[in-house]
């Protein structure tokens, strides 16, 4: 039993890195422009087909062709930004859930009649190291590397740069940091790349493992919200500390009871740290 | 009771009330198929409107109660053999109740975090019927084709669905109208314009708030009873989809949110839209990326919609366009 739960916890908690890495980006957008991204998990499926098509179609290895993919995906979140996103960015918060869902619905409509909805996977040799019950394989332990080393980088770039000051200046007051001339338009778009790197990182990072389908997005965008708000909206951190205890529930809760009642108890506990305290477990206040 | 004093409550009513002489004047079963979507949709769009529209709140998981009032309603057909009057308002009623369970408690949420709790909510309500032995799990339920003899053979009782849900339709119009001018509904569009100053006036918001939430969640129950009776089967995956919650509000937006006639005429041509999407040869594959470019189109552009545009251009009509 306890060999069971050690395997188990150690699986979830090295999924639960990329999980926190992708909802990194969720929590920034939020935190910087109070905008739900809901082309959250849409973006996370771009990166896992970008990962497959560089590497069936050029045999370019998942970890190899990453840095294309982060710079593609930067691109690729100021262009929604400036299309979708900015002209709605000071009215109500329906708008910008609305602009961002269609955004979605774009992304995963020209998908499914690109790619149709077949599984497709990235199948790399993987290596397996046994330690005692655990055994750990070779792709989630680069991936829960790449994950810590994408969150130092990101905390580089918010808490020692001009650009990454930028954000916090705008995160923390958007008015009061226009006065001091800061370009609201290059700060947020900037903010809402970053976002979207994160995401097709994560999912990059996912196609090493997992089989996936167009339509697989939605899946993870919803474990992005509950882990936000595990950790706190806004707050990245707290983010990949919500991922790890996320991760570590899908490892331990399938020893006790059926796999099916994972989903179940995710949302239930979603609803109720809404409800109870909707700052997030880790969240200021 | 100011509503019938508008022609804008004439001419919603007429439309809907057309709409459904013209299926029974030609006894076409084709048309009475199509006009039953449209009209589905009507009434949901029109029943959300009452959150969202006159309320300003977000709720992502309108269809829970769609899932849910239909889930219940199939239970008590399939296994207790109710007839679909009763299995009907017995779907109806349990939404209404779950909303009123869920505003006690997530009503006190504002903003982008109601939205997301109701997004949960979905995703809770539907991993619960997958697991759930009396609802069938994951495969769902199915209706013995026996149940239909009561109703005079099955070709009747498509008709008398049919039936049902055109009354509905007529009914949640009659309602919206008559929520719209009536002081509850003051209260409601105060809460959507400034909720804290309404609470200041003296508006008792939570309460407004929570019934606003019922009434919108009853109607969805009843149609979702409809829907699968007429389906003869019902399954999670049918029942609690979240992009069907997101349709019915670019119904609601297209048409024009807070408007009674917005949201009837919106999801009509939503609806019309979308069938001649997918039946096109060029759109077939593309129509969720033509229908998400309309919704982007609408939010960067016309954000009041359809309706709530013609009243900003057409200032005299606005008696007519409510």
């Amino acid at each position: 039993m306890t060999e069971q739960l050690l395997a188990s916890l150690t699986d979830g908690l090295l999924l639960g890195f990329v999980y926190g890495l992708a909802s990194m980006g969720l929590s920034l957008i939020w935190g910087v422009m109070r905008v739900i991204n809901l082309a959250h998990g849409a973006t996370m499926v771009l990166g896992m087909f970008a990962t497959y098509l560089l590497f069936s179609a050029f045999g370019i290895h998942p970890y190899v062709a990453l840095p294309i993919i982060v710079v593609l995906s930067l691109l690729f979140g100021f262009l929604v930004y400036a299309t979708a996103v900015h002209r709605v960015i000071n009215a109500p918060y329906l708008s910008t859930l609305l602009a961002t869902f269609a955004v979605n619905m774009m992304i995963i409509g020209i998908g499914t009649a690109v790619f149709t909805t077949t599984p497709r996977n990235v199948d790399i040799p993987v290596g397996r190291i046994q330690a005692g019950p655990v055994t750990l394989l070779s792709t989630r332990l680069v991936a829960t590397l790449i994950a810590v080393i994408v969150t130092a980088g990101l905390y580089l770039l918010l808490y020692r740069t001009r650009p990454g000051k930028a954000i916090r200046a705008v995160a923390n007051n958007r008015a009061a940091a226009r006065l001091m001339g800061i370009s609201a338009f290059r700060t947020l778009a900037l903010s809402f790349g970053l976002g979207t790197m994160l995401a097709a990182a994560a999912g990059a990072l996912i196609a090493t493992f997992f089989p996936f389908t167009i339509l697989s997005g939605a899946g993870y965008q919803t474990k992005g919200f509950v882990i936000c708000v595990l950790g706190g909206l806004g707050n990245p951190t707290g983010a990949l500390i919500g991922g790890l205890i996320l991760g570590a529930l899908e490892g331990i809760i399938p020893v006790f009871m059926a796999v099916n009642w994972v989903p179940v108890i995710e949302f239930v506990l979603f609803v109720l740290i809404l409800l109870v305290k909707p700052s997030g477990l880790l969240g200021a206040r | 009771m100011r509503a019938w004093r508008y022609p804008a409550f004439w001419l919603t009513l007429g439309l809907v009330a057309a709409a459904g002489a013209v299926v029974f004047a030609t006894r076409s079963a084709t048309l009475r198929e199509e006009m039953f979507l449209l009209l589905m949709f009507v009434t949901l769009a029109s029943s959300l409107n009452i959150l969202l529209g006159f309320t300003g709140y977000v709720n992502f998981g309108h269809i829970v109660f769609f899932g849910l009032g239909g889930y219940v309603g199939f239970y008590l057909m399939s296994q207790h053999g109710w007839p679909l009057w009763w299995a009907t308002l017995a779907g109806g009623l349990a939404s209404a109740l779950l909303a009123w369970l869920l505003g006690a408690a997530t009503l006190r949420l504002r903003g982008a975090y109601f939205a997301l709790a109701t997004i949960g909510v979905n995703e809770a309500v539907r991993a619960f019927v997958n697991n759930f032995r009396p609802f069938g799990g994951p495969t769902g339920m199915s209706l013995n084709f026996a149940v239909y003899r009561q109703y005079g053979g099955p070709a009747n009782a498509l008709w008398w669905t049919f039936g049902a849900m055109f009354g509905l339709t007529l009914l949640v119009i009659l309602i919206s109208y008559l929520v719209k001018f009536s002081r509850f509904g003051l209260g409601l569009m105060s809460i959507r314009e400034d909720e804290d100053a309404a609470m200041v006036l003296g508006v008792r918001t939570p309460r407004l708030k929570t019934w606003a939430f019922v009434l919108s969640a009853l109607f969805p129950g009843m149609v979702g009873v409809l829907f699968f009776f007429k389906n003869g089967n019902v399954e999670p995956g049918d029942a609690f989809r979240l992009q069907m919650s997101i349709e019915i509000i670019v119904m609601v937006m297209l048409g024009g949110s807070g408007t009674v006639l917005g949201p009837a005429i919106g999801s009509a041509a939503y609806e019309r839209l979308r069938g001649y999407l997918l039946t096109s040869p060029i759109f077939k594959n593309l129509h969720l990326a033509f229908a998400g470019f309309l919704l982007l189109i609408i939010v960067l552009f016309v954000p009041a919609g359809l309706v709530g545009w013609m009243r900003s251009r057409l200032p005299k009509l606005r008696r007519v366009l409510e």
